[in-house]
């Protein structure tokens, strides 16, 4: 059975995601994968290993898809995020939103991704030609306004 | 009382661990715990502008009051996605 959110180590599921979300109602289905990209800041990257705190994580991940309800009550949502080591062009994480009609599906989905970077514990550890380094981005605080908004702006824009 | 620390990512590296035990005095906050691990791992110094903390798996402040038992978790700045 799929849930709606999940941290798993396992290869991410998108027809599952996709079947979770859709119905009779729906007439748009937005499916974002983000994926392992080849370079970063002018380094060749070999792999990642995304760690995560899964339990944290996990509850992030239901606090996303709940701000999302709130804004956007007729959108139904799945997110899952991948831990472990990944290849070039492997997906780390999956956002499927549905909604009657288009504009909200792509809001939201949006919205989630800005999010899952600002308040969810999970980290990228870079491995590329000559060395590794931790990803640092965002200082995770779920009660930022202004970061909420920021992400509530760019998925509006 | 005792607590047990998570580490994650670069502390985690710092610290050649992700699982600690530290023992505290009653009533302690999170930022005790944090001076206990500076002590340990000077290294960590640096980094108390941009972490953040959870107790028993729910986002915290290092302001907050934590009890025997509890899991206290320092968070480098995330890059999920």
């Amino acid at each position: 059975m799929t849930s709606p959110t999940a941290i798993t180590p396992a290869v991410l599921d998108l027809p599952a995601l996709v079947r979770l979300v859709e119905g009779p109602g729906h007439g748009a289905v937005v499916a974002f994968l983000g994926l392992v990209r080849d370079h970063n800041v002018g380094r060749r990257v070999t792999h990642l290993v995304y760690e995560a705190y899964d339990a944290l994580a996990l509850k992030a991940l239901d606090r996303i898809v709940h701000e999302a309800a709130d804004k956007w009550p007729s959108v139904r949502m799945a997110v899952h995020h991948r831990t472990g080591r990944l290849e070039i062009g492997e997906a780390s994480v999956a956002i499927v939103t549905a909604s009657a009609h288009r504009a909200d599906a792509f809001s939201a989905s949006r919205y989630a991704i800005e999010r899952i970077k600002q308040i969810v514990p999970i980290w990228k550890h870079e491995f590329f030609e000559g060395g590794d380094a931790w990803i640092e981005g965002a200082t995770a605080d779920p009660d930022n306004v202004e970061a909420r908004d920021h992400a509530m702006r760019i998925a509006c824009a | 009382m005792r607590v047990t620390v998570r580490l994650f990512a670069r502390l985690r590296d710092l610290a050649g661990a992700g699982e600690l035990s530290r023992e505290v005095p009653p009533e302690s906050t999170v930022d005790a715990v944090w001076a206990l691990l500076v002590r340990d791992y000077p290294a960590f110094e640096a980094y108390r502008q941009s972490l953040s903390c959870a107790v028993n798996a729910e986002y915290a402040r290092f302001h907050t009051t934590i009890a025997d038992g509890d899991e206290v978790a320092f968070l480098p700045p995330v890059s999920g996605g």
